[in-house]
């Protein structure tokens, strides 16, 4: 399938608007390509706008979809998760300083 | 006898007699593989001293009369699944280096069995893509037609399994990742129904959809694997313990169901007159064939683009640089996170949290996500009206059916590079096995034909936890196209 005509076009600062907000640097290369591959892939997502209204809300409230806080029992994994940090010190995952 | 041949009952009576021993079959395989992955790229990592390390317990334990239906059996494991001690990179650069802290509840369940792993198999960067192009690590290819992929995501599995370099595998599938690549290579792969199989250990694609599942050389193999690794799992909190799931189905007594949405427009005519072919065969043992509709197909493959992407771009949250895998240095902590996303993620992962980010974000999340939510309804109410309700007896309940045949893919194998810079023609490459991932149903696909050299793969869809009808049936098919 080819998407010659686009009905919609991400603009490039839109681009680089989602992209911050999902903490992604990008460069300009990679920018040009998002813009033209999700303009195409959001175009397509249009299809959906033919389709019947109907209510959600019975779908969210199943049980099987519900999350409860459960007990989880404790692996005593604690060293095995420490050591997969990059940055540690001693017993201490490091992070750059936030303030 | 070449011992790489062998399923897994032949298997398994071998070393019940002791014919051979786990350590042989094992050497059989590891020799296998050291000549023949370089061709294929099936495996990114041979786990040779674990392996050997099982196959000897698993000899002790079948010495001692306490074997299983899978103990000293050597198979692979797509990594993305946790194996405790070894790396699992999901296919990505972010995990290059990342060892897994624990095991997966899956491999836990074949650990237990004592099962054989032999390696860590290729896959489309965190299992996104249909082709296994998109790993870090370079594709996969068909061992039918090395020009082509071998299909994906679970492209390493189905590829060591076609290629008798496992006698099963294990992948996962989220929008067809397990029976696209079993089509594709000629193998049987199953995607159980949402929730029969726990997914904890297994790295988190898009949650509402994530199933792992078996891919191997028969029905028969693909049913005991299944039965190995199923089951509710207080790790997975949407895992459910099954029923006992051994009903004898006889094809003639079941109607089967043939969705004409599924062959519009699209589908090659030669891999269509395969799946005919086969439906011909059920219909000549008895079954009642009958055409129905799912109207709402033609939206399923947007639904599951905006739906996967939205997850994915949380899940992946995770991947900062400051927990586990990647970092890059930079001078203060956003910049942490935007150089190790930005680096260590690839094109395919990156489009898609970039689509599930806008999807999700403010003014547009009425318009794609909660739309999308809607439509995965609408899908929802599709198959249930199409299907007898679980409990009831085959063939009440008016038209109704029991299973539907369908293609799993539109084509077979196409030629590496040939979609790579065109997302829109990769993401088609899914279009049937799309629509019941976001019902939750279970679906198999199993070899019914070839066009040359290339497999072709017939879709069994079941209703919610009939995997059993499913084996039933594409285990009668299988003999009948034989």
């Amino acid at each position: 399938m080819k998407f010659v005509f686009l009905n919609f076009m991400l603009s490039k600062d839109e681009v680089k608007r989602i992209a911050k907000l999902a903490r992604l640097e990008l460069t300009e290369k990679e920018i040009e390509k998002m813009q033209k591959d999700m303009s195409a892939i959001l175009d397509y997502f249009d299809l959906l706008k033919k389709a019947p209204k109907v209510k959600v809300e019975a779908a969210s409230t199943k049980a099987s979809a519900s999350r409860r806080d459960e007990v989880v029992s404790s692996h005593n994994i604690r060293d095995e998760l420490i050591t997969a940090a990059p940055c540690k010190k001693d017993d201490y995952i490091k992070v750059k300083t936030i303030l | 006898m070449d011992l790489t041949e062998l399923a897994i009952k032949e298997a398994h009576e071998g070393l019940k007699k002791g014919e051979f021993t786990s350590v042989d079959l094992t050497k059989a395989y590891l020799d296998k593989i050291k000549k023949n992955n370089k061709k294929v790229n099936a495996y990114l990592s041979v786990t040779e001293n674990l392996a050997l390390e099982m196959a000897e317990e698993a000899d002790r334990k079948i010495k001692s009369g306490t074997l299983e239906m899978l103990t000293g059996i050597p198979c692979a494991i797509k990594d993305a699944i946790l194996v405790e001690g070894e790396k699992c990179t999901a296919g990505s650069k972010i995990l290059e280096n990342y060892i897994a802290p624990y095991d997966a509840t899956v491999i836990k369940k074949l650990k237990e069995q004592g099962a054989v792993i032999l390696g860590k198999t290729n896959l489309d960067e965190f299992a996104m893509g249909s082709s296994t192009e998109n790993s870090a690590f370079s594709a996969t290819k068909n061992p039918h037609d090395k020009t082509r992929v071998a299909g994906g995501s679970s492209g390493g599995s189905a590829a060591a399994v076609a290629a008798n370099m496992a006698v099963f595998a294990l992948g996962s599938d989220t929008g067809g990742s397990i029976r696209q690549p079993a089509s594709f290579c000629g193998v049987v792969g199953l995607c159980p129904t949402y929730g029969a199989v726990s997914r904890y250990g297994l790295i988190a694609h898009a949650s509402s959809l994530d199933q792992i599942g078996p891919l191997a050389k028969n029905v028969e193999d693909c049913k005991i694997v299944f039965d190995a690794i199923k089951g509710k799992d207080p790790l997975d909190a949407t895992s459910v313990e099954l029923g006992i799931q051994n009903t004898e189905f006889k094809i003639k007594n079941l109607r089967i169901g043939v969705p004409k949405e599924y062959f519009a427009k699209g589908l090659e005519k030669e891999v269509e007159e395969i799946i005919r072919e086969a439906i011909k065969k059920a219909k000549d043992a008895g079954a009642e064939i009958i055409e129905i509709s799912l109207p709402s197909s033609e939206y399923a493959l947007a639904c599951y683009y905006i739906i996967g992407p939205s997850e994915i771009s949380a899940n992946l949250a995770r991947f900062d640089g400051i927990k586990y895998g990647l970092s890059e240095p930079a001078e203060n902590l956003l910049d942490v996170y935007l150089k190790t996303r930005g680096r260590g993620f690839g094109v395919e992962v990156k489009r898609r949290i970039m689509l599930g980010t806008y999807s999700l974000s403010s003014g547009y999340y009425d318009a794609y996500y909660q739309k999308a939510q809607e439509v995965r309804e609408l899908i929802k109410q599709d198959f249930k009206e199409v299907f007898v309700p679980p409990g009831a007896g085959s063939r009440s309940g008016g038209k109704k059916v029991d299973l539907l045949f369908c293609p799993v893919s539109p084509f077979p194998a196409f030629k590496i590079g040939e979609k790579t810079d065109d997302p829109m023609s990769m993401y088609l490459a899914d279009i049937y096995t799309i629509p019941l991932k976001l019902a939750g149903l279970p679906g198999i696909s199993v070899p019914v034909g070839k066009i040359k050299s290339l497999p072709v793969g017939l879709q069994i869809i079941g209703n919610h936890f009939e995997e059993d009808k499913i084996f039933s049936i594409a285990s009668q098919i299988e003999n009948m196209v034989k």
